[in-house]
C-alpha cells in the first residue's frame, strides 16, 4: 500500500503533446497517451480503481474503474483508454455506480468487509465501504479465513503473504516484473482457484524473491503487508528522507507511529528510485534502534583499559586535551582525522574543517580513499571534473550498456531494476567482470557479451576495446576534433593501435578471447548510445587510475559523452562517498576538487574561516598508518570509518593503530577499531538528523530527523564541540548554515540551498548561475576542462602474483542482503539470508584440493590467512575465488595486500594470491571471536549534559 | 616512514608515466605527481634515500626525485 497521504494516478505518466478534454464537467489539459483514469485523478476526479496502480502499465482486469465517454458505446476502462482531444468524460453516473457496486460485491464475496488487519489501509475494503457495501449479496465465506484453506505464509523476515486476503489482481505479479525485474511471482491456477505463487508455489523466503518490497506496495489489500504493521497503529507522521546504504541514494518515506519508525516506504517522486526501493532501504533499518547502539561517551586512558561511562563535556575535553598534548610534544602534524562517506555533506565538511583549521593540518581523508579515489583521479585528469557523468534516468536512453567490475543487482539493486528495463526494452548488454555475476543471464536479461578477464586485468582489456575501435576506423573523429586534445588524442590513438594491444596479443593475459573481445568494441562503438557503468572492480586496483583514464578515452574516442543514453557512471559503494569527495576531504583538496597550494583558492577558506591554513597536502590513510608506525603520527579523530575491519592488511592498520597515543571513535556501534580507541563518542544514524546526501549521480537529497538522537546529539553537533574545545570556534544552529558556507566556498554548490532542494526534491550539482536548477548532464557541448585529454595508459601487470604457493586468484564482492562491512545489516533480520561469507570456488579446483560443498576452508595469502565455508560454483572460473566481507569474523582483510592503486593508493583489494586448503574448523581467533561476549562499560557516573 | 614502501610507490608512478614516449615529459609526471600528492614527511624521506643512493629506484623514479623541490 502507497505511503502515508500518496495520491495514486491509477497508471503512469505519459510524455505526448498536450491534449485538452472535459471530465465531469471540467476542462482538463494532459500530454497525450495520457489514461482517462490518470487525467480524472490529476483533475480531483478519481476513479475507482482496483488492479491500476501509478507505478505499474495499465492492466484492465478489475472492471471497477468504467466511464461514460460521449459519442461512445457502453463502458469503456478508464486505466486502459487513452485521453482524446474534445473527449467528454463522466466518472460518475447511476448505471456506473450500479455496475461498480456489482462487481465490488463479487470481490466482497470472496474477500469478506472486516477481513484485512487494518480496514482502512484496505483499498476494496475502502471502496466497497464507500459504495455502501456492507456485505455481498452472493454469499461465500463469512470471513476470510474460511476462504482458500491456505495457511499464511510469514516465512519472510518482513512481510506475509495472507492468500485468504487476496484479490488475484495482479499488481504484486506485475510490480515483481515491471518495477523489479525478478519475475519471481506469478498466477497459479485458473478462476476461483488464481493464487499468487512465489516460484515454484515456495514460501516466500526459499523463492527467487529479493524482498525487494515492490509487491506489499502494489498490493491494494492486506494479502501481502509488513509486518510491522500488523502491530503499529496508523501513522501519526510520514517524513521524506534519503536511504543511507548504497550510492543510489533512494528518496524513501518514513512512516512514524508513536515516535519510532513503523514502515519505510519509497517515494514515488524520488528522482534517483523512481518509486523503488531495496530488501536495505525499505527493510533494514532497525539497526538505529538496535540494542548495541552505544549511546553514552566512553574513554579510557589506555586500549588495554576497560570502557569508563563520562559526561560528554568529560569525554570532548579529555579528547581536545589529549589533541592539544599530543601537537604540543609532536608538532601539529602528529594528528589527523578521517571523514565517512556514510555521513551527511555537513557533517563530513565539518570533519575536514576542524582537521584544517582547529588541527592546523591538512592531514584529513576519507574512506573513498578505499573506494573510489581513483575514480576522482582519472575522471579530473581525462575530463576535468571527478564525478560521474549521468543521471540514472538516462540508461533508459542507452543501446549498448557496459557494466565492468561491478554486480548492480548485488550492490545497487535499484539502479539495476532501472537498468534491466531497459536491457527487456531491447538494449544491449556487455559484462566484463572475473565472475559471472546475476546480469550474465537472469530472467529475460542476458549479455551479448561477457568477458570473464583474470583479475588485475582490466587495464589489458579496455586497451584492446580500444585498439579495436582504433584500428577498424569506429572513432568518431568529428567529436574528438571538436572536442578533445589533438596532441593527447594522437599519442593515444598510436599507442593503442600498437598490436601489442590487439586483443590476440592481450588473450594470453587476460583470458579472454579475442573474438569476444572485438565483438563487444563493436557493439559499444556503433551503439549509436553506448552508456559505461562500472564500480570498484575497476578501482581497487593497483591500476585502478589508469582503468577510469582507459574508459575515459574509449568513451571520449566513440562520442559517448555529453548527452542522454551515453556517459561513464561510476556506481558509488556508500550513500555518500560523491559527497565525502566533494566536501574537501582528501588531503590535497578543498571543496569543489581543488589543490590546497592554489593561493587564491586557499584565501577564499582562510577569509571565510579566520585562520591561516597549511598550502602543503597532508596524509592520505594508508601514510597516516606508515607515520603511526615510525612515531611521527600520534592523534586521530574518526568519524563513521572502521579501518579495522574495511582496510587491507589488518595485522598491518592494527600494528598502527595500537601505536596511537589518542584514537577518537564516533560511530553508533562499537566496531573493529573501537577496540584501539581511547575515546568513543556515539554517533547518530540517517534517521536521527538533518543534512544532505550525494549519490552517484551528483544528486544532493534531503535527510531529515525522523527520530530524536539516541545519544542526544546529532553528529555534525559533536564535531562543533570538539572543535569549540580546542579552541576554534564553531557556531552552527543547523546543517542549513553549514550548507550555506559550502556554498558561499565552493563553485559547483554556489546555488544549492536547502530552501531550493526542498523545493526542486533535489539538485545534481553543478549547480549555480550557470545551472540554477542542476546539472543532470555533463560535459554537454565542451568538457568541464575544456578540452578532453587523452592519456596512454599501458598495461603494467599487478605486483600480486600467483606461484606454485600461491595458485588462486582472490576477488572480493558484495550480496544483496548484506552491506559492506555488514555493521548495519548484520544487525537486522537480512541474516536470515545471508548469515556468513563463504568463499567461492569452482568445482575443478574444489575437487583438485578435495574439497565438498559447505567444507572449512584455510585461504592463506602472502598478508595472512582465515577460514570460511566453502560454496563450489561455477560463478567463478577456475582459477579464481571469490568472497564477500560483510562479517568481521571472515578475517577478509587479513589476507588482502597492501598494495595500491598507483596514483591515489586505493588498495587492491581485487587481486590476492592465495592458496586454498581443506581445514577441520575455523581459525583459533576466528573461534576466540566467536566465543567472546563484547564487556560492557564500567558506569562510573550519569551524564550531566545529555539533552535526550 | 617505510622508505621500501616509498621506493615501490615512486616506482609505481613511474611505471605510469613510463608508457609516455618522451622521457622529460615522463620524469615530470612523475615529479609533479609526487609534489602533488606526497606529504612532506614522505617527499622528505624519498629525497633522503635518493641523497643516500637511491637503491631501488627506477630511472624514471630517480630522475624525478632528483628535481624534487627539498622539504623545508
Amino acid at each position: 500500500m502507497y505511503a502515508k497521504d500518496y495520491h495514486d494516478l491509477g497508471t503512469p505518466a505519459a510524455h505526448g503533446q498536450s491534449v485538452t478534454l472535459d471530465i465531469d464537467g471540467a476542462t482538463v489539459t494532459v500530454p497525450a497517451g495520457t489514461s482517462i483514469m490518470r487525467a480524472a485523478a490529476l483533475a480531483d476526479r478519481d476513479v475507482p480503481k482496483l488492479c491500476a496502480t501509478d507505478t505499474l502499465k495499465h492492466f484492465g482486469s478489475c472492471r471497477v474503474c468504467l466511464v461514460e465517454i460521449e459519442g461512445r458505446k457502453g463502458f469503456p476502462a478508464s486505466c486502459t483508454t487513452e485521453v482524446a482531444a474534445g473527449m467528454k468524460v463522466r466518472t460518475q453516473s447511476e448505471a456506473l455506480a450500479k455496475m461498480r457496486r456489482g462487481v465490488l460485491e463479487l470481490y466482497v464475496s470472496e474477500h469478506p468487509m472486516g477481513s484485512c488487519p487494518d480496514s482502512s489501509r484496505c483499498e476494496l475494503e475502502t471502496l466497497a465501504g464507500e459504495h455502501g457495501i456492507t456485505q455481498s449479496r452472493f454469499g461465500g465465506p463469512k470471513t476470510a479465513r474460511a476462504h482458500t484453506h491456505q495457511p499464511v505464509d510469514a516465512s519472510n523476515p518482513y512481510f506475509r503473504f495472507d492468500n485468504d486476503l487476496c484479490i488475484v489482481c495482479s499488481r504484486c505479479v506485475r510490480a515483481c516484473e515491471e518495477t523489479q525485474g525478478t519475475f519471481a511471482l506469478t498466477i497459479e491456477g485458473r478462476g476461483l482457484e488464481s493464487r499468487v505463487s512465489a516460484s515454484q508455489n515456495q514460501p516466500f523466503l526459499e523463492s527467487e524473491c529479493v524482498s525487494c518490497g515492490a509487491c506489499i506496495e502494489a498490493c491494494p489489500t492486506g494479502a501481502l503487508m509488513e509486518k510491522s504493521l500488523l502491530t503499529a497503529g496508523l501513522p501519526q507522521q510520514a517524513v521524506t528522507t534519503t536511504c543511507a546504504y548504497c550510492g543510489v541514494g533512494c528518496s524513501l518515506v518514513a512512516e512514524v507511529t508513536d515516535g519510532a519508525v513503523s514502515r519505510m516506504v519509497p517515494n514515488r517522486d524520488g528522482r534517483a528510485n523512481q518509486g523503488h526501493a531495496c530488501v536495505k532501504g525499505r527493510f533494514a533499518y532497525g539497526y538505529a534502534t538496535h540494542a548495541d547502539r552505544v549511546t553514552k561517551p566512553l574513554i579510557r586512558k589506555s586500549i588495554t583499559d576497560e570502557w569508563t561511562e563520562v559526561s560528554w563535556d568529560e569525554a570532548i575535553n579529555y579528547a581536545a586535551s589529549e589533541f592539544k598534548r599530543i601537537q604540543a610534544r609532536y608538532g601539529k602534524d602528529s594528528v589527523g582525522g578521517i571523514t565517512s562517506s556514510r555521513c551527511t555533506n555537513e557533517e563530513t565538511f565539518l570533519v575536514q574543517k576542524l582537521v584544517r583549521a582547529a588541527f592546523g593540518t591538512n592531514n584529513v581523508d576519507t574512506c573513498a580513499r578505499v573506494c573510489h579515489s581513483p575514480t576522482g583521479y582519472g575522471l579530473k585528469h581525462t575530463m576535468g571534473e571527478s564525478a560521474g557523468t549521468q543521471e540514472f534516468v538516462s540508461v533508459q536512453h542507452a543501446d549498448v550498456i557496459v557494466v565492468i567490475g561491478a554486480s548492480p543487482t548485488e550492490a545497487h539493486p535499484v539502479f539495476a531494476s532501472q537498468m534491466k528495463r531497459r536491457l527487456r526494452a531491447g538494449a544491449k548488454l556487455i559484462v566484463v567482470d572475473p565472475r559471472a555475476i546475476p546480469l550474465v543471464k537472469s530472467p529475460h536479461v542476458e549479455a551479448d557479451y561477457h568477458l570473464r578477464l583474470l583479475p588485475g586485468t582490466n587495464v589489458a582489456v579496455i586497451n584492446a576495446l580500444a585498439h579495436v575501435v582504433v584500428t577498424e576506423g569506429l572513432t568518431k573523429d568529428d567529436y574528438i576534433a571538436e572536442r578533445c586534445e589533438r596532441e593527447s588524442y594522437e599519442k593515444w590513438k598510436k599507442f593503442v593501435a600498437d598490436p601489442i594491444n590487439s586483443p590476440e596479443a592481450m588473450e594470453p593475459i587476460t583470458g579472454v578471447k579475442a573474438e569476444l573481445v572485438r565483438g563487444a568494441a563493436r557493439l559499444y562503438a556503433k551503439g549509436p548510445n553506448g552508456a559505461i557503468y562500472y564500480g570498484l572492480g575497476v578501482t581497487e586496483h593497483s591500476q585502478g587510475s589508469t582503468m577510469v583514464m582507459g574508459i575515459a578515452n574509449l568513451a571520449m574516442a566513440t562520442g559517448n559523452l555529453g548527452r542522454e543514453g551515453v556517459g561513464v557512471s561510476p556506481l558509488r559503494g556508500q550513500n555518500n562517498v560523491q559527497g565525502s569527495c566533494d566536501m574537501g576531504s582528501f588531503p590535497h583538496e578543498f571543496s569543489g576538487y581543488r589543490h590546497v597550494s592554489d593561493d587564491s583558492v586557499r584565501a577564499t577558506f582562510e577569509a571565510m574561516w579566520k585562520v591561516p591554513l597549511s598550502p602543503e597536502q597532508g596524509l592520505r590513510i594508508p601514510n597516516m598508518f606508515e607515520a603511526a608506525l615510525d612515531g611521527s603520527f600520534r592523534g586521530m579523530y574518526i568519524q563513521g570509518e572502521d579501518l579495522a575491519q574495511s582496510d587491507p592488511n589488518t595485522s598491518h592498520v592494527t600494528a598502527a593503530l595500537s601505536a596511537l597515543e589518542c584514537l577518537v571513535i564516533q560511530d553508533i556501534f562499537h566496531n573493529e577499531t573501537a577496540k584501539f580507541a581511547h575515546v568513543f563518542l556515539p554517533g547518530t544514524s540517517f534517521l536521527e538528523k538533518d543534512g544532505t546526501f550525494t549519490n552517484a549521480e551528483r544528486r544532493i537529497s534531503r535527510v531529515r530527523k525522523v527520530i530524536e538522537p539516541l545519544c542526544g546529539y546529532a553528529d555534525w553537533e559533536v564535531t562543533m564541540r570538539l572543535s569549540n574545545a580546542l579552541g576554534y570556534p564553531m557556531n552552527y544552529r543547523h546543517p542549513s548554515e553549514i550548507m550555506d558556507e559550502i556554498a558561499a566556498l565552493t563553485p559547483t554548490f554556489t546555488g544549492v540551498s536547502y530552501e531550493k532542494i526542498d523545493r526542486l526534491g533535489s539538485i545534481q550539482w553543478p549547480c549555480n548561475d550557470q545551472a540554477p536548477a542542476g546539472t543532470p548532464t555533463m560535459h554537454v557541448g565542451t568538457f568541464v576542462r575544456g578540452k578532453g585529454k587523452f592519456y596512454v595508459t599501458a598495461y603494467v601487470p599487478t605486483h600480486e602474483r600467483t606461484t606454485s604457493k600461491y595458485p588462486l586468484l582472490l576477488t572480493t564482492g558484495r550480496i544483496l542482503s548484506q552491506y559492506n562491512v555488514g555493521a548495519q545489516t548484520r544487525r537486522t533480520p537480512n541474516l536470515a539470508w545471508h548469515s556468513e561469507d563463504r568463499l567461492e570456488i569452482h568445482p575443478h579446483d574444489a575437487e583438485a584440493r578435495g574439497i565438498e560443498h559447505g567444507d572449512w576452508v584455510g585461504v592463506t595469502s602472502r598478508a595472512g590467512d582465515t577460514v570460511l565455508r566453502v560454496e563450489i560454483t561455477e560463478r567463478v572460473a577456475p582459477g579464481v575465488v571469490y568472497t564477500t566481507f560483510h562479517f568481521p569474523e571472515s578475517g577478509a582483510n587479513l589476507i588482502t595486500t597492501d598494495n595500491s592503486d598507483w596514483a591515489t593508493n586505493c588498495p587492491e583489494y581485487k587481486v590476492t594470491a592465495v592458496q586454498v586448503v581443506k581445514v577441520a574448523q575455523p581459525a583459533a581467533w576466528q573461534q576466540r571471536r566467536q566465543a567472546a561476549k563484547p564487556a560492557s562499560p564500567r558506569k562510573r557516573r550519569a551524564p550531566m549534559d545529555n539533552p535526550a | 616512514m617505510d622508505v621500501e614502501h616509498l621506493v615501490s610507490m615512486a616506482n609505481d608512478i613511474a611505471a605510469f608515466f613510463d608508457s609516455e614516449p618522451d622521457k622529460a615529459v615522463a620524469v615530470e609526471g612523475v615529479r609533479s605527481h609526487i609534489a602533488r600528492y606526497w606529504e612532506k614527511r614522505m617527499r622528505g624521506a624519498i629525497i633522503e634515500h635518493l641523497r643516500k643512493g637511491g637503491s631501488g629506484l627506477t630511472p624514471t623514479a630517480r630522475s624525478a626525485i632528483e628535481k624534487l623541490v627539498p622539504v623545508a
